[in-house]
């Protein structure tokens, strides 16, 4: 029995590379939709790897040495940087927010990221400067004025030259250089402004150092060998348990980036597989057309007597060889993908990505391409193997029904649930790698009922008077029709594509076009204590100002919850963000205006007992938390419990002036402190005010919330143009599916066509009757793409974003033309050639 | 032989001399346009050995009941005994194996396989039976056709008497009981029509295989010992 099977499989292989040797043209597309869905998923989990493998190799560059501990407010004192003498080398820097000032010229300010240096930055990397001008002799003293190095875009927005004077605080420094590469830069979607750089010596004589100022002191380690840097930090922790510094490690330089890139792997292995699966319709189809030119051949074997196990072995070992081709070259093109990218982004990305060989995403990718060939193969084989001898009798116009096995249907099954299975294991989001192959799921049955309802209205309209129309018409609903999984493939392109664009178009219109009327034009940090005074009546000086509004902020880290720390709590995903640094604290005898608070009660004015928190109440959901339960904050190095005695709720989309934790009166106020304001105002007075506010406090920082929306907008745009454009290898797939379905349809176009020709049919009628098909097609599809997309992007942004929904006509509209485009070109490229064809010889051979 | 424990009985009656035996057969095919009845109650035997021209318009039934004989498709009622066999009882796969050892067919339009070579296309059969030396027999059997100097030529390059031999070498490459030969000449130039159907009958005379023939030219079921006529799917005329 076992030796019939292996001499029949033996066989099987003798005659499928009989039958290859006509070549593989047949299979081109499959090959290429294979090895672009393999290599999607190969490239994409290739470059992840390449630049996690640079992160890492990276990790103490970023950081900036082996440990960086960063403290709020407030220096280091003698005692600890003594015991950082300890190790071999420290640096210390100071960060803060700063208005950049040109003396020389209109004095023109701009907001800035200062960084203040000492002598032993960067202790690891380079500081690269422009016309290699070396970083201490940049900043070294001359003429009486420290020297300053900054961005580029500084120098733009200030009209500043090398060796202009630029005023910051009370002090005024020397712009000395231009800023090429910083070591330890990551990119910050949160930055303000553009880097400026001056000696930490020259920052006391801009008296922006006082008490609560958002000031950020970092101090890098760089260990000697014999000290792990775990041992280091763990005896740093025991000898100053009150510290309140934030504690980071080389493998862990880039917390923020980490994130990205995680949320990155999950965006792009989702567009691998969906990738994947469209390619794995054209997969489907090509297998389909190619074993659509063999019935003759397989009905032949069966008249000589072949058994359908051996039809099935035969095409079965075809299909698997072109499927290793496919995956390999696949493979090939994944596993370069990064020598592409790194140049391209070299200087757009703060890492360079480590080139190498990563088996893993190869061998995970390779998996998906085996399993998607011989899920999506299955179906035209097994009807392959029941293709009746009797077909050497039939011709196209009477193609034989066959219906599918039940054990090929348990199998194509067992298939899908195995990429299933592997989809969700290879995926760090278990859940979210549920709820999208659930959303593939639900959005490929849609097509398919979608198609079936089109072909089913297409079958019921018969009056039609237009001859081409009517032809067109008929050829979307005939026997053996392409008109399902052309509507499948392409429309599950689409559909992800207008999700995308979708999504997209809705976050870059929040921000945008949506700018709350009541938010405010400018936020003013860093207003010192005794300067509130000054600062409010110079406020009120500035005619036709609006809403203004002032409060004290402090810094303090969320520690425990319930006295439980924090570490161990399981927070929600979507507040996680409130417990990984500093949050801005304020207190309050009174509630803001337009508060609204959902549960509990406001203290009383004139409250004087323990702390008490009022508290928003999504981040309370997220934690688990509610009235009477307490939460722990570490407030410059004191840990504060505080009695959460109300919860309100917060629209933080409006930009309002609020806050996320208010303390009740009576525990901050004699904290180390600064003041931020808000203020409306309108457009045409926002320089006067900016002026104004300049002109009197050098110390306070200015930022326009024009500016800074603006600058968000332009960051996701352009992450918005990277997404569409990754998702739009989706739609090429798609495009190379349809290209293979109307190519599979060639033959009988050919016919057709030849047929009407016969009949008296111009070759315009013919053409316009099938442009006409395809046009129909293409709209179709679209339409069906654009009402799935919709309903899956609103989904998205309404019910996981919880933001406000907008239908974007446009979006979609530019969809639609690309689906019409895409389909009537490829419909006229595989028209045009059965146009040219001559009836005789075609007749003579019929 | 799987078909052949199926069928105990059908061994014995190998041992008559009837090749062919059909009785009262009907077939109706379901169309979009409704039922088209394309047999209407054939009856005939044909002995073993024996060589028989099917004649009759288009549309007749011919290829259908060829089609039947050879168990390639399923009468609708009737009994069908080819080679003594009753192929009413038997699955797809029992039909293959029943045809590669019993049946040679010859068609109009050749159906050679045009990625294998003119040996290959005639060892097909051989290797579908599990032949071991099946090259070596397909290419004995090119001799005979005249073609042993086209072994390693693929369809395509040859010519259409060329390819028609190569498919009656394939035909008579397993030694059937029965050949079954479709209009072989339809294709074919009168020459090379004859030379063709020279071969044919040649083989067939020395190795006693009944032959089955369809044609449309009269002359050619001349040559046969007997002719059946067939008109809408009935027998008018026996001879």
């Amino acid at each position: 029995m076992v030796k019939t099977h292996i001499n029949q499989f033996s066989l099987a292989i003798k005659f499928a590379l009989r039958e290859l040797r006509g070549g593989i043209k047949g299979f081109r597309i499959f090959i290429a939709c294979l090895a672009l869905g393999v290599g999607t998923i190969a490239g994409m989990g290739t470059l992840t790897k390449s630049i996690e493998a640079g992160l890492k190799r990276d990790g103490k560059k970023l950081l900036g040495g082996d440990i960086s501990l960063r403290l709020l407010h407030r220096p280091a004192d003698k005692e600890q940087i003594k015991y950082f003498k300890t190790a071999t080398k420290f640096s210390e820097i100071i960060e803060m927010r700063v208005m950049a000032q040109n003396t020389s010229k209109s004095e023109k300010r701009a907001l800035a990221e200062l960084k203040a240096v000492d002598n032993a930055y960067p202790l690891i990397g380079e500081m690269l400067l422009e016309k290699n001008i070396k970083l201490k002799k940049a900043l070294a003293m001359k003429d009486g004025l420290w020297g300053a190095v900054a961005d580029d875009s500084l120098l733009n927005k200030l009209h500043l030259k090398i060796g202009n004077i630029l005023k910051i605080g009370d002090s005024q420094f020397r712009l000395t250089g231009v800023i090429k590469k910083e070591p330890d830069r990551i990119a910050n979607v949160l930055s303000l402004g553009p880097r400026l750089m001056v000696p930490t010596a020259g920052l006391a004589a801009t008296n922006l150092i006082q008490p609560g100022s958002q000031i950020r002191y970092r101090y890098r380690i760089l260990l000697p060998k014999s000290i792990t840097k775990k041992s280091w930090s763990t005896l740093l922790e025991e000898r100053f348990p009150e510290a309140g510094w934030r504690i980071r490690k080389s493998e862990e330089a880039a917390p923020g980036l980490q994130r990205f890139i995680d949320q990155m792997i999950l965006f792009l292995s989702f567009v691998g597989l969906t990738t994947l699966l469209i390619g794995g319709t054209g997969v489907s189809n090509a297998v389909s057309s190619y074993l659509e030119s063999k019935v003759k051949i397989i009905a032949t074997y069966k008249c000589l007597g072949a058994k359908s196990s051996l039809i099935f072995q035969v095409y079965f070992v075809q299909v698997i060889t072109l499927a290793v081709l496919g995956t390999i070259i696949g493979l090939a093109i994944g596993s370069l993908l990064p020598v592409i990218t790194i140049n391209a982004l070299n200087d757009l990305w703060p890492v360079r990505p480590e080139f190498g060989f990563y088996p893993k995403p190869l061998v995970i990718a390779g998996l998906f391409g085996s399993l998607i060939a011989i899920t999506f193969t299955l179906w035209p084989l097994s009807k392959a193997q029941e293709i009746p001898a009797a077909n050497l009798y039939r011709d196209i116009t009477q193609p034989a029904i066959i219906r599918l096995r039940g054990k090929f249907m348990f199998a194509i099954i067992f298939g899908a649930l195995c990429l299933s299975g592997l989809t969700i294991i290879t995926s760090n989001e278990k859940w979210f790698s549920f709820y999208f192959i659930l959303g593939v799921a639900l959005t490929l049955i849609l097509l398919k009922c979608s198609a079936t309802l089109v072909l089913l209205l297409a079958k019921k309209i018969n009056r039609i008077r237009n001859m081409e129309f009517r032809l067109a018409l008929s050829s979307l609903v005939r026997p053996g029709t392409n008109t399902s999984s052309i509507i499948i493939s392409l429309g599950l392109g689409l559909t992800v594509l207008i999700t995308i664009a979708l999504i997209e178009g809705n976050l870059s219109r929040q921000i945008k076009e949506r700018l709350p009327a009541m938010a405010p034009s400018f936020f003013f940090i860093d207003i010192q204590p005794n300067q509130t005074v000054a600062f409010d009546r110079v406020i009120k000086s500035i005619p036709k100002t609006g809403e203004f509004k002032r409060m004290a902020t402090l810094r303090g880290r969320i520690v425990k919850i319930n006295q439980m720390p924090v570490e161990n709590v399981n927070i929600d995903a979507g507040v996680r963000w409130a417990i990984r640094g500093d949050r801005t604290l304020t207190y309050a005898t009174k509630p803001a205006k337009g508060s609204k608070i959902v549960a509990g009660e406001w203290w009383p004015e004139n409250y004087n007992g323990p702390p008490l928190i009022s508290l928003d109440e999504k981040i309370a959901k997220g934690f688990g938390v509610s009235l009477g339960d307490t939460l722990t904050l570490n407030i410059l190095g004191r840990n504060i419990e505080a009695k959460i005695s109300s919860l309100r709720e917060i629209d933080w989309r409006s930009l309002r002036f609020d806050f996320a934790i208010i303390f009740s009166p009576g525990t901050l106020e004699s904290a180390p402190q600064s003041h931020i304001a808000a203020l409306q105002s309108p457009k045409k007075i926002e320089m006067m005010v900016e002026q104004t506010i300049g002109d009197h406090f050098n110390n306070i920082t200015i930022i326009k919330v024009r500016e800074a929306l603006q600058a968000a907008a332009t960051i996701l745009d352009g992450i918005g143009t990277a997404i569409r454009s990754t998702a739009a290898i989706t739609i090429f797939v798609g495009s190379l599916v349809l290209a293979g379905a109307i190519a599979a349809g060639r033959r009988r176009r050919i016919y057709e066509s030849v047929v009407f020709k016969v009949l008296g049919a111009t070759r315009y009628t013919i053409l316009k009757s099938f442009l006409i098909e395809y046009g129909l097609l293409g709209f179709i599809t679209s339409i069906i793409s654009v009402l799935i997309g919709t309903i899956a992007a609103w989904s998205i942004v309404v019910l996981l974003m919880d933001m406000t929904w907008s239908f974007l006509p446009i979006t979609v509209l530019y969809t639609i033309c690309l689906c019409l485009i895409i389909t009537l070109l490829f419909g006229f490229t595989g028209t045009w050639h059965a146009l040219g064809q001559k009836a005789a010889p075609l007749l003579r051979n019929k | 032989m799987s078909y052949l424990t199926k069928n105990s009985n059908s061994v014995s009656k190998n041992r008559t001399k009837t090749a062919i035996h059909l009785d009262d057969v009907t077939l109706t095919l379901n169309s979009a346009a409704g039922e088209v009845k394309i047999l209407r109650g054939l009856s005939f035997d044909i002995n073993k050995g024996e060589s028989v021209g099917i004649v009759g318009p288009s549309g007749g039934g011919k290829s259908t009941m060829m089609m039947v004989v050879a168990g390639l498709e399923q009468a609708t009622s009737g009994t069908i005994k080819t080679a003594g066999i009753d192929l009413s009882s038997l699955d797809e796969d029992e039909l293959a194996c029943f045809r590669r050892e019993n049946i040679g067919i010859v068609f109009q339009d050749f159906h050679l396989i045009p990625t294998m070579t003119a040996q290959e296309n005639v060892a097909v059969p051989l290797e579908f039976s599990g032949i071991k030396n099946a090259n070596d027999l397909a290419k004995k059997q090119l001799k005979a056709v005249g073609l042993d100097h086209r072994l390693t030529h693929y369809p395509s390059q040859l010519s259409g008497g060329e390819q028609q031999r190569v498919a009656l070498a394939r035909a008579f490459a397993i030694q059937p009981k029965i050949l079954l030969a479709d209009e072989p000449t339809g294709n074919l130039d009168g020459k090379t029509g004859k030379v063709v159907m020279d071969l044919l009958f040649k083989l067939q005379t020395t190795t006693a295989t009944t032959l089955m023939l369809i044609s449309h030219d009269p002359m050619l079921a001349n040559r046969c010992d007997r002719i059946i006529t067939l008109e809408d799917g009935r027998v008018i005329k026996a001879k």
